[in-house]
C-alpha cells in the first residue's frame, strides 16, 4: 500500500465510523491532534483539583468535607485515564507534564480564576463541570478508541459531579439571606469564565472542521455553547438566581435564549497567562512534582533493589 | 520531547475480574514501580478497592500485539509494542477548545 | 457502666480518625505521582468515614446524658450556646464547634505532613496500632463499638500494608529517600507513646468489656513495627523520651491551625444548613 492508499483506509473507517485503535495507521495530523486535544483535556483535570482541593480543608460539614475529597479524586482519576489514553498515542505522562510545566502546554482556562467563597465549589460543580459534560458526552463515541473509552468513565463520574454542584447551590438557595447573597455572588463570578470554557467562536476557531469529521469534536463550539445556555438559564430559575445577563431573553424565532457579548478580550488575556491564578496554578503543580521527584526515584531504585535480590537468589 | 521522565515508573495494563466467573477484562493502564504497587494502584484507581475483585497487572512492554489486517508490512513501523509510538509532536501555543 | 467515660472514648477515636483524615487530606492535589495521589486520598476518605460513624455514635451518646452532664462536657461557647438552648448535637457540631483542649485525639496525628516521608511514617505508626487496636475492638460488648471495628479492620489492613510498603521503600531505596525516612522516624517516635497509655477511661472501659487492652497491643505493635524498620534499614531512636496530652486535650500548636482551617464556615456562619 502506498501511503496514498492508507489515507484513503483510514478516510474510508472515519466515514464508516469505525473506531480507530493505536496500531492502526492515521495521518500525522490525526496524530497531533488528538495528543493535544486529550493532553490538554488531561491537564485541566490535574490542574482543575486546584481551585476546588482548595476548600478541602475548609469543607463546612463532614459530608461535605468527604464527597468533596471523592471528587477532588476522581478529577485525579479523569486525568490518569485521559494520560493513559494520550500514551496510546506514543508520548509519556512525563512529557507531557514537560509541555504543562514549561507552559507549551494549555490547560481550560477556567482553573485560573480563584475559588473565593464556599459557593464557588457549588458553582463549579454545576456550571464548570456541567460544560464539561456538554463537551465530553459526544467525546464517548469520537473516533479514537482508547480516547472515546476513557471518556465513558469519565462521563460516568462526572454527571455526580454536577450533581453534588447543583445540590450545594440549591441548599444555599433555600438556606438564609446571607447564603443566597453568597450563591448569587459565586453564579455571577462563574457564569461569563464558564461560556468561554466552550472556545471562541466558530468563525474564529479554524479547526472546528477537521475535528468534527475526525469526531473528535462532535458539536461546534457555538452549538455546544447555546445548548449550555438554553439548559442553565432553566436550572437558574429553579435555584431562583439571577444570570448576570441584562441581554438574555428567549427568542422564538430560534427556539433559543439570545445572551449578551462575551468578553473576548478577557478569555484571550487569560489564556495568555494574565488570569488571576495562572501562575499561582503551575507553580503549585510545578513544586508537587518536583518535590515528588525524590519519592519516585526512591520507589523505583527499590524496585530494581528487589529485583536484583530475586535474580542473586535464583542464580544461587 | 522531554527529557525530564528520568526515571518514569513502568506502565501497566490493569484486567479486572469483577465478578466470579467473569473473564478479566481490560480496564485501563498505569505507572507503578512494581508488579505489587501496580495491583495496588489498581484497585484505588479502578476499583477504588471494591471487595472481591480479582486484578492481574502485566507490564505494558510485555504484551504483544497483532497488526490490524489491513496494514501492510510496507508501512508497519516494526513496533508490536502498543504502549509506545515513536513520533513526534508538537503543542502548538495558541488554544483551541478550551 | 460509666457513660461519661465511653463518650469520651468515642470522642478520641473519632478526633483521631478526623485530624489524621484531615491531614491526609491535604495532600489532595499536591501528590508525587497520580496514581498515590488517588490512593492516598481513598484512606483519607477511610479515616473520614469511620470520623462519621464515630461522631454520630458520640453525638448519640451525648444527647442522653443528663442536663448536668452535658453543660460541662464542652468548653466552647459555640456549642454551650447549643447545649444550653436544649438543642442536640450532631456529628458536625462535635467536629466543628468544640475548641482545642475538648479533642482528645493523640498528638501523632496531627504533626504536620511535611513531605511524603513524615506522611508515611505517621500513618505507619498510627495504622500498625490501628490495626491491632480494633482487632480487639472487634470483641467490644458495645455493638456499636464492635461494628465500627469490624469495617475498619478491613480498611486498617490496607492502610497498614500501604504505609509499611513506604516506608520500606523510602527507607530502602535512595541514599536521599533513606535520610528522609530515619529523619521522620526519629522525629516522630516521641509521639507513639501515647498511644499504649493506659488512662481512667481505658482501665474503666476494659475492665467492662467495652475497651481494648492497649499494654497488650504494644509488644504486638513493636514486633511489627520492628521488623518493618528492620526491613527499610532504618534504626529505632533509643531512650526517647514520649510525649503526652493529646488524650487529655493539651495538644501541640498545630492542632490550633488545624482546627482554625477545618472550623473556619462554622464559626463564620453559625447555625446554618450546607
Amino acid at each position: 500500500m502506498t501511503v496514498h492508499s492508507f489515507q484513503e483506509h483510514f478516510d474510508d473507517l472515519i466515514d464508516r465510523e469505525v473506531t480507530i485503535e493505536p496500531k492502526d495507521w492515521m495521518p500525522d495530523d490525526y496524530r497531533k491532534t488528538l495528543i493535544r486535544q486529550i493532553s490538554q483535556h488531561a491537564h485541566s483535570e490535574i490542574v482543575g483539583m486546584l481551585p476546588e482541593g482548595n476548600w478541602i480543608t475548609r469543607a463546612p460539614s463532614l459530608r461535605r468535607k468527604a464527597v468533596l475529597l471523592a471528587k477532588v479524586q476522581d478529577e485525579a482519576g479523569h486525568g490518569l485515564y485521559l494520560y493513559s489514553a494520550a500514551e496510546t498515542l506514543g508520548v509519556t505522562r512525563d512529557a507531557l507534564y514537560d509541555q504543562l510545566h514549561t507552559g507549551k502546554a494549555k490547560y481550560s482556562s477556567i482553573f485560573n480564576y480563584p475559588t473565593l467563597t464556599w459557593a464557588d465549589m457549588g458553582a463549579i460543580g454545576w456550571l464548570v463541570d456541567g460544560a464539561a459534560i456538554m463537551n465530553q458526552v459526544p467525546l464517548c463515541r469520537t473516533s479514537y478508541g482508547p480516547y472515546a473509552r476513557a471518556m465513558v468513565r469519565v462521563c460516568k463520574e462526572e454527571s455526580f459531579h454536577q450533581r453534588q454542584g447543583f445540590e450545594i447551590m440549591l441548599t444555599l438557595s433555600k438556606g438564609t439571606e446571607i447564603q443566597k447573597k453568597m450563591a448569587q455572588d459565586a453564579f455571577n463570578r462563574w457564569w461569563w469564565p464558564s461560556l468561554m470554557m466552550f472556545g471562541p467562536p466558530d468563525a474564529e476557531s479554524p479547526h472546528t472542521e477537521q475535528s468534527v469529521r475526525w469526531r473528535i469534536k462532535r458539536l461546534t463550539n457555538d452549538e455546544l455553547r447555546q445548548k449550555f445556555v438554553d439548559v442553565t438559564v432553566e436550572q437558574a430559575k429553579v435555584l431562583g438566581l439571577e444570570v448576570p445577563d441584562k441581554d438574555l431573553k428567549w427568542n422564538e424565532e430560534r427556539g433559543h435564549f439570545d445572551f449578551g457579548v462575551i468578553n473576548w478580550e478577557e478569555f484571550w488575556n487569560v489564556v495568555k497567562g494574565n488570569g488571576p491564578c495562572n501562575k499561582q496554578r503551575l507553580e503549585t503543580r510545578k513544586a508537587a512534582w518536583e518535590n515528588g521527584q525524590w519519592v519516585r526515584d526512591a520507589a523505583m531504585a527499590h524496585a530494581e533493589k528487589r529485583k536484583a535480590r530475586k535474580e542473586t537468589a535464583k542464580a544461587a | 520531547m522531554s527529557n525530564s521522565n528520568k526515571s518514569e515508573w513502568p506502565l501497566w495494563e490493569v484486567f479486572i475480574r469483577s465478578k466470579a466467573g467473569l473473564d478479566h477484562k481490560h480496564a485501563g493502564s498505569l505507572h507503578a514501580a512494581d508488579a505489587e504497587m501496580a495491583i495496588e494502584n489498581a484497585r484505588d484507581v479502578y476499583t477504588r478497592r471494591m471487595e472481591g475483585v480479582s486484578i492481574w497487572v502485566v507490564e505494558s512492554k510485555n504484551i504483544h500485539a497483532s497488526d490490524p489486517d489491513e496494514a501492510d508490512s510496507l508501512y508497519d513501523p516494526a513496533n508490536d509494542k502498543i504502549y509506545r509510538h515513536p513520533t513526534f509532536y508538537n503543542l502548538p501555543d495558541e488554544v483551541k477548545y478550551m | 457502666m460509666n457513660s461519661t467515660k465511653k463518650l469520651d472514648y468515642t470522642l478520641r477515636l473519632a478526633d483521631g480518625a478526623l485530624i489524621l483524615g484531615h491531614r491526609l487530606g491535604e495532600w489532595c492535589g499536591h501528590g508525587p505521582i497520580l496514581e498515590q495521589d488517588i490512593a492516598l486520598t481513598n484512606t483519607a476518605l477511610d479515616h473520614l468515614g469511620r470520623a462519621r460513624s464515630l461522631y454520630q455514635y458520640a453525638a448519640e451518646q451525648f444527647n442522653l446524658l443528663p442536663a448536668d452532664d452535658k453543660k460541662n462536657a464542652f468548653t466552647s461557647v459555640a456549642i454551650q450556646n447549643l447545649i444550653s438552648a436544649g438543642a442536640s448535637v450532631d456529628e458536625d457540631d462535635l467536629a466543628y464547634l468544640r475548641d482545642g483542649w475538648d479533642f482528645r485525639n493523640e498528638l501523632l496525628l496531627e504533626q504536620p505532613n511535611i513531605d511524603w516521608a513524615y506522611t508515611a511514617a505517621r500513618s505507619f505508626f498510627y495504622d500498625t496500632f490501628n490495626y491491632f487496636f480494633f482487632t480487639q475492638l472487634l470483641r467490644s460488648k458495645d455493638e456499636s463499638l464492635s461494628a465500627i471495628a469490624e469495617k475498619s479492620l478491613k480498611e486498617v489492613t490496607y492502610h497498614m500494608r500501604w504505609s509499611s510498603e513506604w516506608v520500606v521503600r523510602l527507607g530502602d531505596g535512595t541514599d536521599e529517600s533513606h535520610t528522609r525516612m530515619q529523619q521522620a522516624v526519629n522525629e516522630l517516635w516521641m509521639y507513639t507513646g501515647e498511644l499504649f497509655s493506659m488512662s481512667e477511661t481505658d482501665t474503666t472501659l476494659l475492665k467492662e468489656g467495652i475497651g481494648a487492652d492497649l499494654a497488650a497491643i504494644k509488644p504486638l505493635w513493636m514486633e511489627r513495627v520492628r521488623s518493618v524498620l528492620d526491613e527499610a534499614t532504618i534504626s529505632i531512636p533509643v531512650d526517647a523520651w514520649m510525649q503526652h496530652g493529646g488524650r487529655e486535650g493539651r495538644h501541640s500548636e498545630h492542632l490550633g491551625y488545624i482546627l482554625a482551617e477545618l472550623q473556619f464556615m462554622q464559626r463564620a456562619y453559625p447555625g446554618m444548613e450546607w
